[in-house]
């Protein structure tokens, strides 16, 4: 199998997919939305729980491929504590990541989120990572509105 | 059939992907082009591109001699009687949607109703959505049998004397199942209501002869039968078409214009508005010439073998699920597939790596996935261009797919 494959298969994308983190919905969030890819069916929803600027907690459910699911769960993990604005920024280097632009990695901690780089090499697939990312947003932006 | 013959006529087959020999199982989304078609596009557009029925300069009847003779292939293809019935449009989407806008929208009332069935394309569901919605008619659905064939008997029983549309798919483009479209468009008559096929996945396959079928209706696509994308064809009875308004207005479809008033062409232009789709219909009719020279029949049974060929070899991958009837007997050349843990997603990017081409996702047919209790999955389909060799190919791809991602589950 190619390098290329095993660039987007990383072994923590496939932890990621078959040991999610932040499973579930969040009963007490104040957030939830949902989002779908409608050209191939891949679908999440988010609930976050946001207090004074704060993501205090997130949780994903949908059912996707491994890098739609693998990313979602690294968006929760990535996000959780962090201010929206860090939420916000994570978000852009995220999609600035998919878009094989150089991303600016200062002041923050990736993580596992790193491991998704090799998405960028298969632009069918770049839309199944950012997914998540997309519904995360999204849902802080309508929060920072409020 | 000679297949090596058939595959050095398509120039794109001939090629590496990922630095595989391409292997393109595909043809169900969309066909390859051959030779034929291209060179006939590019000749209409080097030596006569011009518009067509007006003016009298050469280009301009050269152009309309190619557009109209291109309707009379269409014509003999599917057996209608008339050029009259053969009307040109986008595709196979736009093709339902005339009827719905046109037919359905002035003879439907509250209280009728019109029948689909569960294995639809969605250009064959939101359509009749939304005539239901204006008109106040019921959307009913033939339910499947446990393997995705449809019973005459839910046939019958779910058709009733307030029926005004059936509207089936001959071949679904995800179980691989051949409805007994003659036979539905029987009960539906029987009934009163007229009967529309979506031809989308049989024309490209089969011999259609639509006066056999006795169908009112007929919707079928240019692109997935070798022809170019953008050009397809709605074939309606005369007598219907006659009693039907237009849907688009404009230049090209008129008789008189007066300042508030306007008359109508007669049939077919007068549902062909604005500047016909020249170049595809000619390709069209080349796309034609070339399937009628190796047979609807050959084509019919080379694809008939290497479906009964796939599905013998993809059931020997672990993990492998089919979805539709696994007798070949009741299929077309397609078969879709989910691959144990692994989403088909997945599959079809580490096929990709492989240089093969597969189809993953809802293929444009929710209800029937949430029938099938799978959010997607993965098909791969094959054409007259497709061979055994493909299928090895494929499982040994899938196979690969297994061990790659074994690690893991």
């Amino acid at each position: 199998m190619s390098s290329n494959l095993d660039a987007l298969y990383r072994r923590v994308i496939m932890d990621h997919y078959k040991n999610p983190r932040n499973r579930g919905v969040l009963e007490d969030g104040n957030h939830t939305i949902n989002m779908n890819n409608p050209t191939c069916g891949d679908r999440i929803q988010l609930t976050l729980k946001v207090e004074d600027g704060i993501v205090v907690d997130a949780k994903q459910e949908g059912e996707g491929c491994s890098i739609s699911m693998s990313s979602a769960s690294m968006m929760t993990q990535a996000i959780k504590g962090k201010k929206i604005e860090q939420a916000l920024k994570l978000s852009k280097i995220f999609s600035d990541m998919m878009q094989g632009k150089d991303y600016d990695e200062e002041d923050v901690d990736l993580g596992d989120i790193e491991a998704l780089q090799g998405v960028c090499k298969f632009p069918a697939r770049i839309k199944c990572a950012t997914l998540a990312w997309k519904a995360m947003e999204k849902s802080l932006k309508e929060k920072e509105q409020e | 059939m000679n297949i090596h013959d058939i595959r050095s006529q398509f120039p794109i087959l001939h090629q590496e992907v990922n630095g595989k020999p391409l292997v393109y199982l595909d043809s169900s989304a969309t066909s390859q082009k051959p030779i034929q078609v291209i060179e006939t596009i590019e000749k209409y557009y080097r030596e006569y591109n011009s518009n067509v029925h007006r003016g009298v300069h050469t280009l301009g009847t050269r152009a309309t001699d190619a557009y109209e003779g291109a309707r009379e292939k269409v014509r003999k293809f599917i057996n209608a009687k008339s050029t009259q019935e053969v009307i040109f449009t986008r595709g196979t989407t736009t093709s339902i949607n005339t009827v719905a806008a046109s037919y359905a929208a002035a003879n439907l009332k509250e209280g009728d109703e019109i029948v689909i069935t569960y294995m639809e394309h969605h250009s064959n569901i939101i359509p009749w959505q939304q005539v239901a919605r204006r008109t106040g008619a019921q959307l009913k659905y033939i339910p499947l049998q446990e393997d995705g064939t449809i019973s005459l008997d839910d046939v019958r029983a779910t058709i009733t004397a307030n029926t005004k549309i059936v509207s089936v798919m001959q071949v679904s483009n995800v179980l691989g199942v051949i409805n007994p479209v003659k036979e539905i468009a029987q009960i539906a008559h029987e009934h009163g209501a007229v009967m529309v096929v979506d031809g989308a996945q049989s024309a490209p396959h089969m011999k259609i002869d639509v006066q056999d079928l006795d169908c009112d209706f007929l919707a079928f696509s240019g692109h997935k039968m070798c022809g170019p994308t953008g050009i397809g064809v709605l074939y309606g009875k005369k007598q219907l078409l006659e009693n039907m308004e237009p849907v688009e207005f404009g230049g090209e479809m008129i008789d008189f214009v007066e300042l508030y008033e306007s008359t109508w062409k007669e049939l077919p232009w007068k549902f062909e508005g604005g500047t016909p789709i020249i170049a595809g219909a000619i390709g069209l009719g080349a796309a034609i010439d070339f399937l009628t020279e190796v047979g609807l029949d050959n084509i019919a049974e080379h694809e008939h073998k290497l479906a009964a060929y796939a599905l013998e070899k993809m059931a020997t991958v672990e993990g492998m699920t089919i979805y539709g009837p696994l007798d070949p007997a009741k299929r077309a050349g397609l078969v879709t597939f989910n691959l144990a843990d692994v989403h088909p997603h997945d599959v079809a990017t580490v096929l990709d790596a492989e240089g093969i081409a597969v189809r993953a996702g809802h293929h444009c047919a929710q209800p029937l996935m949430r029938w099938l209790k799978a959010s997607a999955t993965a098909r791969a389909s094959f054409y007259l261009y497709n061979t055994e060799e493909d299928i090895d190919k494929l499982v040994e791809g899938l196979v690969k797919t297994k061990e790659y991602f074994s690690d893991v589950f």
